[in-house]
């Protein structure tokens, strides 16, 4: 399967990803600790957003309540861990279960009373605030005031517990993105990630040709909500505290599917280059903005810049950059 | 929590108080109905969901403000002027920029409208800085007494208020040939422009009547709420979950949705506690949504 992918893709493209990753691996031995921790917030979203491109981009399916998913996974990894002191390899397979039940309970009711579309993503939107007012009245998960992961000065990186320093933390976040975008390129070629696209097309002739909806597409949130909520408890142990009233929020999903978006929807690496290129855009935002004092300016132009992509490039940045180093193999269908 | 201790002091006592935080509910869920009236309009004609709604309500409000501030115009006569505004505000914003993004999927519509709510958060602290302000009116603290009932007078005022915007929309809506127009643009595009409706210049004037009725609702609100940038999304969340609950795109819906909304969050602030009130309001949605998915007043979703 693996190789067959490789076969597929032209030899520039599988040159560029050869020399991305090698300087990505290389990174911190040659950047300083800003650039360093920006390219740890670069991976992460690259993460949550492919995660949360494969239930839209792949199946079709909007949601727009992903945060939930990143709480789930980070209050459970975080709970487990000062409360009975587990360790997140541990952990994360709780957190896991949670993040999909959650997902499963989502989806069914959505896919069995066929709420479609916004209808959907409405829904998504209504479980994750839900949930955060209900989590900032749990006084065992620290309700409003949050909960607090302890930081201890460490001689040794803790892979184990997760307690370390940047670099390990973007050594972690690394692997976890190349998983990602290896098991959805996998799973994109595969019978599954067809079925997807099928009903991301068109489902009623999806139907019609007898690919079970429901099943699909429960498959599609279930592998999406478990991902993003591995990406939560990694950013539980690198933020070290969570607050019901940020985490559980929209603006919270906006920032896991703007990545995706503006990269492109529906590609393997769009949500991987719209982290790049937003990421680094923020913080350019807020160096360019520091000398002028004024709250919002910064917000504004950030705003002004997602709405430019949106009017501009609609399909993200992924094709139009595809085309314009001539990654694609010479042939028609076009699609990476 | 002064409201719990009143409600054990006796059964007639606590039939009382519920009796008046419901009533009270109710005229603060008329504002609601209002506003949501607003979103519903866009959704039902355009077919785009306004994820800016909230926000365009603070700025009405600041309008609002700076109106009652600079000249001190009370809210309610600014009403108008504050529509007005924010009604060519929404017909420019369709003509130049949501028309644009109609053909786009909706995740994209959505973060076009998300990036037009974050520009206008950022307009609003620029000008305004983060702090809450608001309007006191002298009739502030005055109330009727109408037998065993004690509502204030700013709420009163405020709920007929909304009526009133609303009745005249409704009266748009049914009695005029615009209003007629762009019911059938909503109804069926296609055979809209068939018979020659304009209906680029209908869909700005139905965004700009939308964005007029949260300019409305805005002026309506400063009465009872002091204003901050940061007052939108839950605005835009609580109109959304009144227009499902009512039905997307129906208004008497959504009248019918923001007064339940109403009545329920306040009578859940004091049975419950007052910041799980949203919760309550959360939990209707997800119910609505699993057994009636187009609302109370909605037509079956297409």
């Amino acid at each position: 399967m693996m190789s067959r992918i490789i076969e597929s893709a032209s030899p520039r493209a599988l040159a560029l990803l050869a020399i991305v990753t090698a300087v990505l691996i290389a990174a911190p031995s040659f950047v300083n600790n800003y650039v360093l921790s920006v390219l740890i917030i670069v991976l992460y979203f690259a993460y949550v957003g492919q995660a949360w491109n494969l239930m839209l981009g792949f199946a079709g399916q909007l949601s727009l309540g992903h945060a939930l998913f990143v709480s789930l996974g980070a209050y459970t990894s975080a709970a487990l861990f000062i409360k009975f002191g587990v360790s997140p390899v541990v952990g994360v397979f709780a957190a896991i279960a949670v993040a999909v039940v959650a997902g499963c309970l989502i989806g069914y009711l959505g896919f069995r009373f066929s709420i479609r579309g916004v209808y959907f993503a409405l829904l998504t939107i209504a479980f994750a605030e839900f949930t955060g007012i209900i989590v900032d009245h749990i006084s065992w998960l620290g309700a409003s005031s949050g909960l607090f992961l302890p930081v201890k000065n460490l001689q040794s990186n803790d892979i184990v517990n997760l307690r370390g320093s940047p670099t390990m933390f973007y050594y972690v976040i690394l692997t976890l993105t190349g998983l990602a975008l290896a098991l959805c390129s996998w799973l994109l070629n595969s019978k599954l990630g067809l079925y997807w696209q099928a009903i991301r097309e068109d489902q009623e002739a999806a139907e019609a040709s007898g690919v079970p909806l429901f099943r699909y597409k429960m498959i599609a949130v279930a592998i999406s909500s478990g991902l993003t909520g591995v990406g939560g408890v990694w950013y539980a142990f690198y933020y070290n505290n969570l607050f019901p009233e940020t985490m559980f929020k929209t603006s919270q999903s906006v920032e896991i599917i703007l990545g995706s978006v503006v990269g492109g929807v529906g590609s393997l690496f769009g949500p991987v280059l719209g982290a790049f290129v937003l990421t680094p855009l923020g913080e350019a935002l807020t160096a360019a903005t520091e000398g002028m004092h004024v709250d919002g300016v910064k917000s504004f132009f950030w705003g002004l810049c997602v709405a430019a992509i949106v009017l501009f490039r609609p399909q993200g940045l992924w094709p139009w950059l595809y085309d314009l180093l001539g990654l694609g193999p010479k042939r028609e269908g076009k699609k990476p | 929590m002064q409201g719990r201790s009143l409600a054990f002091s006796g059964s007639h006592v606590s039939a009382q108080l519920y009796l008046n935080v419901a009533v009270s509910g109710l005229l603060t869920g008329l504002i609601y109905g209002l506003s949501a009236l607003g979103l519903s309009v866009i959704f039902g004609v355009i077919r785009i969901v306004n994820f800016a709604h909230g926000e365009m309500m603070v700025l009405g409000m600041f309008a609002t403000l700076v109106l009652f501030r600079a000249l001190g115009i009370d809210p309610l006569l600014s009403l108008p002027l504050v529509a007005a505004a924010l009604f060519a505000f929404g017909y420019v914003l369709q003509d130049l920029v949501v028309r644009r993004v109609a053909h786009l999927a909706d995740h994209m519509q959505f973060l076009l409208m998300a990036a037009v709510a974050v520009m206008l958060i950022s307009v609003c602290l620029m000008m305004f800085g983060p702090d809450a302000q608001g309007a006191q009116v002298s009739y502030g603290f005055d109330s009727f007494a109408i037998g065993p009932l004690l509502v204030d007078k700013v709420r009163v005022y405020a709920g007929v208020a909304a009526l009133i915007v609303s009745g005249l929309l409704f009266a748009f809506f049914h009695y005029t040939l615009t209003g007629k127009a762009i019911r059938a643009c909503g109804d069926n595009y296609t055979g809209a422009r068939v018979v020659g409706l304009n209906v680029r210049r209908l869909y700005a004037l139905t965004f700009g009547i939308g964005t007029a009725c949260l300019g409305a609702a805005g002026a309506i609100m400063l009465l009872l709420v002091d204003v901050h940038p940061y007052l939108g999304p839950s605005y835009t969340l609580l109109a959304f979950i009144i227009v499902i609950i009512g039905g997307m795109g129906s208004l008497p819906g959504a009248l019918l949705g923001g007064m339940l909304i109403g009545i329920s969050e306040a009578l859940a602030g004091v049975i419950l506690q007052p910041s799980l009130k949203s919760a309550f309001s959360f939990g209707l949605l997800i119910l609505v949504l699993l057994v009636r998915p187009q609302g109370l007043l909605g037509k079956v979703a297409r």
